[in-house]
């Protein structure tokens, strides 16, 4: 009795959240497949041709790559800088750890407000080089005529959002390195760079691998801050679904860009875990 | 190879004191063990030798060069620390070439050192691996392969073997002293077991407070203990300290008169247990036996003389029953005088 | 450090830390500083007209304080639940070895590679069939998916630091199982399950996508000025881009200490 009643309790455990992912990952995983291929019931591959021929989705997928591929290798730069500035601060280290995550807490649209406030046509950006002479008086960046600096702002609005996660992974995974290690490479003669590139690096791959996994998902979801700083003048993916969702009140597109963003979210998953992949006997 | 001078070194972390004016010379080709319990300072002077922590005052040279203020790296030391420290992302052979590749030598120079160091230390057949694939005691070689790799003019080593299993530990505990007599390298070993330090070194230095007590051949620190702390410290069972009065340059006991080295007044008599010969009841020291502990190749026996709690290794099988009363006599040649108030040894007139 | 490279770092730090801070000191006017604030030019760096009038205008707007309370109830909602399904889980996978539990493990850590959601969309059909779209609790349902699974990670890496000899020492000495769970374990467990329901909140409070598609009428305060961007004025827009930033910050400031465990551990 006792025995059979231990051997279930984790089951029992278990079942309670393993049901939720069911009902709200699983099955909305699978219908929304079922929805993208469906039109008015009947199985089609229509959503994606209206995807495809729609006139935004080039540029939202352009859009939303171009994005990609600046934002998280500047913010992993940005953040392993950080992480060993972390390191080496010693009074006030808390403190100075603490500002640095603070946009940790910051939702995307909170942030793309913020950066609105600095960048718009009477913003301090402006005030600014106004006040330096470089410009004659209040000056539009964020229209369809400047793609360029509206490109800009949302990144510079990213980089300022979603570093601080990349940070924490990273000086919580350097926390996990004995400091011995870089202590020996030291005593045998090592430079700060070799230590870091020989040492520090590659074991602190898995955290590097964790960290852009995880950003790189999330920067492929990127909306709210381009919504907030450009309006509809910056396509990208997630906000051509939700303009199919519910301006056009089309699920069946709207399930077609999100199987699209789902695809592209495992496809760069299973590359880093491919790339930054550390074989089980060179693990600690 | 070098000698190696650490001249007045003292170290605070904030209020606290760590080291208090360190000072202590190894010459060219020494073992130096620095034995002390945890908190003694000891890794922390063995760090601060290797520029890992900066010392609050004092000067380090070795070799005639004063490296207080040169970054570790410029050092040119090799250290085996507690964990080891393998690098677990290379391989063995990798990890025993770090410090070579740091130097900037050449492959074929590299494969040569390295085949030497791995030979002597038995761990040639696995180079390929990684340390995941390698057991405790055979890290343990990389570690100190990797050290010896480079040739160093001073090797430091940090409680090298304390995270071996027992028999192991004593495995390598030989070895280690058969190779590093091999290397003739300039060495010092942090240890908190006295047995190690006694076993490997050529001299022991005794630590306690941030201090050294004692600095001397292990058989003299052994048997001549500077302090009651070096005599509890070291050896096991400790020493026994036993309070006397002398009267007439003597400590008269029945049957038993035993020089003294001042004329009168109170002193701590310190004697090893095995210096301590039991005799029928009414001879020597009285001693209440209170337990007893047949260890094989001898019975340890607790019991009191007195107020004060004595230790005697007593032949095995000498059939000693608790509760009953032998007498004690010490070995006259074989005696250490402490002044109680400060615990000091008193030389002999 | 010598001189000249000790000044560079500091110099280093403090820029970075204004790199955070200056943005959300400037919104922050922009917040206070209301309709003439927004047109000022050029711009002052330091708060000249600024008041609360702002900030009162734009919660006396209609809309904002139901939004609020609808963020609330589904970041609460959010909470509740992650902590509710996710502890236990991670205690099953703390205290046990069991079948399937590197299938369960593989099922969590696989989320993260999902636009999880993105994955919202089909569900406002299941919901108006249940009654539960435009609800906030339907909200806070969908952002519990979200932080379930760190929620679960981070409690079974809590758990699995809490030696067992404690809790077998507990049933020595006669306690139950759930006994000495709630005597020993959790009272050890709990600021870190704590931190834990707080990022859960925080993820909720923040999250845009879901909840903008899955209400209407009762919309959370994210969907609410989503809805709303484009044809309301820009401070108020920063009005609400300050409100939605001031929790965060007491929020994260009062988990700081876990944040490095919760994803130290949370890697693995």
């Amino acid at each position: 009795m006792k025995r059979t009643q231990s051997r279930a309790l984790p089951y029992l455990l278990l079942a309670p959240s393993l049901v939720f992912l069911t009902a709200i990952f699983l099955l909305p995983l699978v219908q929304t497949i079922a929805l993208s291929f469906s039109e008015s019931g009947v199985a089609s591959l229509g959503n994606y041709r209206r995807m495809v021929s729609d006139l935004n989705f080039g540029l939202a997928l352009r859009n939303t790559f171009l994005l990609v591929l600046v934002v998280v290798p500047i913010q992993l730069a940005l953040a392993l800088g950080m992480s060993v500035m972390i390191e080496k601060i010693g009074r006030g280290r808390d403190l100075v750890l603490w500002v640095w995550t603070i946009p940790l807490g910051v939702s995307d649209l909170a942030a793309g407000l913020v950066w609105l406030a600095i960048l718009q046509d009477r913003g301090y950006l402006n005030s600014a080089l106004y006040g330096l002479g470089l410009i004659e008086g209040p000056t539009a960046w964020l229209t369809y005529e400047t793609p360029g600096t509206l490109f800009l702002g949302v990144v510079l609005a990213e980089i300022w959002r979603a570093t601080a996660i990349v940070l924490v992974i990273l000086v919580a995974g350097l926390q996990l390195i004995p400091k011995e290690y870089r202590e020996a490479a030291e005593v045998f003669g090592a430079r700060p760079w070799t230590i870091f590139r020989r040492i520090t690096l590659p074991l602190l791959k898995p955290s590097i691998q964790t960290a852009l996994i995880l950003r790189t998902v999330l920067a492929f979801e990127v909306f709210a801050v381009v919504y907030a700083i450009g309006g509809t003048n910056f396509p990208v993916l997630v906000g051509e679904a939700y303009t199919w969702q519910n301006a056009n009140q089309n699920t069946g597109v709207a399930a077609a860009y999100a199987m699209l963003i789902v695809v592209i979210s495992l496809a760069a998953t299973a590359i880093y875990l491919r790339v930054l992949r550390v074989p089980a006997e060179q693990q600690p | 190879m070098a000698e190696i001078t650490i001249d007045g070194i003292a170290k605070s972390f904030g209020a606290t004191r760590a080291l208090e004016q360190i000072d202590l010379t190894v010459a060219d080709g020494e073992f130096v063990a620095l034995l002390g319990p945890s908190g003694c300072g000891k890794t922390t002077l063995l760090r601060i030798i290797a520029g890992l922590e900066s010392a609050t005052s004092g000067r380090i040279v070795i070799g005639g060069r004063d490296l207080t203020e040169v970054p570790t790296r410029r050092r040119g030391l090799a250290m085996v620390f507690q964990n080891y420290a393998v690098f677990p992302h290379m391989n063995v052979y990798e990890n025993v070439a770090f410090g070579l590749r740091m130097q900037g030598a050449d492959e074929a120079r590299i494969k040569a050192r390295v085949g030497k160091a791995t030979e002597l230390l038995h761990i040639t057949p696995y180079l390929d691996r990684y340390p995941a694939k390698l057991s405790g005691g055979q890290r343990q070689r990389v570690a100190v392969a990797r050290a010896l790799a480079v040739e160093p003019p001073v090797l430091l080593m940090d409680e090298p073997l304390s995270n071996l299993d027992a028999l192991l530990r004593l495995e390598m505990r030989a070895e280690l002293k058969a190779v590093l007599r091999e290397a003739r390298t300039t060495t010092i070993y942090v240890t908190h077991d006295q047995t190690e330090a006694m076993g490997l070194a050529d001299r022991i230095a005794v630590m306690h407070g941030g201090r050294i007590e004692q600095i001397d051949r292990p058989t003299a620190v052994y048997e001549r203990p500077a302090t009651t702390f070096v005599g509890g410290f070291v050896g096991s069972p400790p020493m026994n300290f036993l309070p006397v009065t002398i009267a007439n340059s003597r400590l008269e006991l029945p049957g038993a008169s035993l020089p003294a080295p001042q004329a009168s007044g109170a002193l701590l008599m310190g004697i090893r247990a095995e210096d301590l010969t039991p005799v029928a009841d009414g001879e020597g020291l009285p001693f209440d036996i209170a337990v007893v502990e047949p260890l094989g190749a001898h019975d340890l026996v607790t019991g009191r003389s007195g107020q004060t709690l004595l230790r005697v290794a007593a032949p095995a099988g000498s059939g000693h029953k608790p509760g009953t009363r032998i007498g004690l006599k010490p070995d006259p040649k074989r005696l250490v005088w402490m002044d109680p108030a400060s615990g000091r040894a008193i030389q002999a007139q | 450090m010598s001189g000249l490279k000790r000044t560079v770092f500091w110099t280093g730090v403090a820029a970075l830390c204004a790199w955070v801070l200056v943005p959300i000191w400037l919104i922050g006017l922009g917040a206070f500083g209301g309709r003439t604030g927004v047109f000022r030019w050029p711009k002052s760096l330091w708060p000249g007209d600024a008041s609360l009038a702002a900030l009162q205008t734009f919660l006396a707007v209609e809309g904002v304080w139901p939004a609020m309370v609808n963020s609330i109830i589904a970041a609460l909602t959010c909470m509740a639940l992650s902590i509710g399904l996710g502890a236990p889980a991670g205690y099953a996978l703390a205290r046990f070895s069991f079948r399937g539990q590197n299938t369960y493990r593989l099922l969590i850590l696989l989320t993260r590679a999902f636009p999880l959601a993105i994955l919202a969309l089909p569900l406002t059909v299941a919901f108006i069939r249940i009654g539960l779209y435009d609800t906030a609790f339907g909200v806070g349902l969908v952002h519990t998916a979200l932080a379930l699974p760190f929620a679960a990670l981070v409690s079974a890496s809590l758990f699995q630091a809490i030696p067992r000899e404690l809790e077998e020492a507990a049933w020595v000495f006669g306690c139950s199982r759930w006994q000495a769970f709630r005597k020993v374990v959790l009272p050890l467990a709990l600021p870190g399950i704590a931190a834990a329901a707080i990022f859960a909140f925080v993820i909720s409070w923040n999250e845009v996508f879901a909840a903008s598609v899955l209400s209407v009428k009762n919309r959370t305060l994210t969907a609410y000025l989503l809805t709303v961007l484009a044809e309301s004025p820009l401070h108020f827009r920063f009005a609400g881009g300050f409100l939605l930033i001031l929790p965060s910050l007491a929020f994260i400031f009062a988990v700081r200490k876990y944040l490095f465990a919760m994803w130290g551990i949370a890697n693995r």
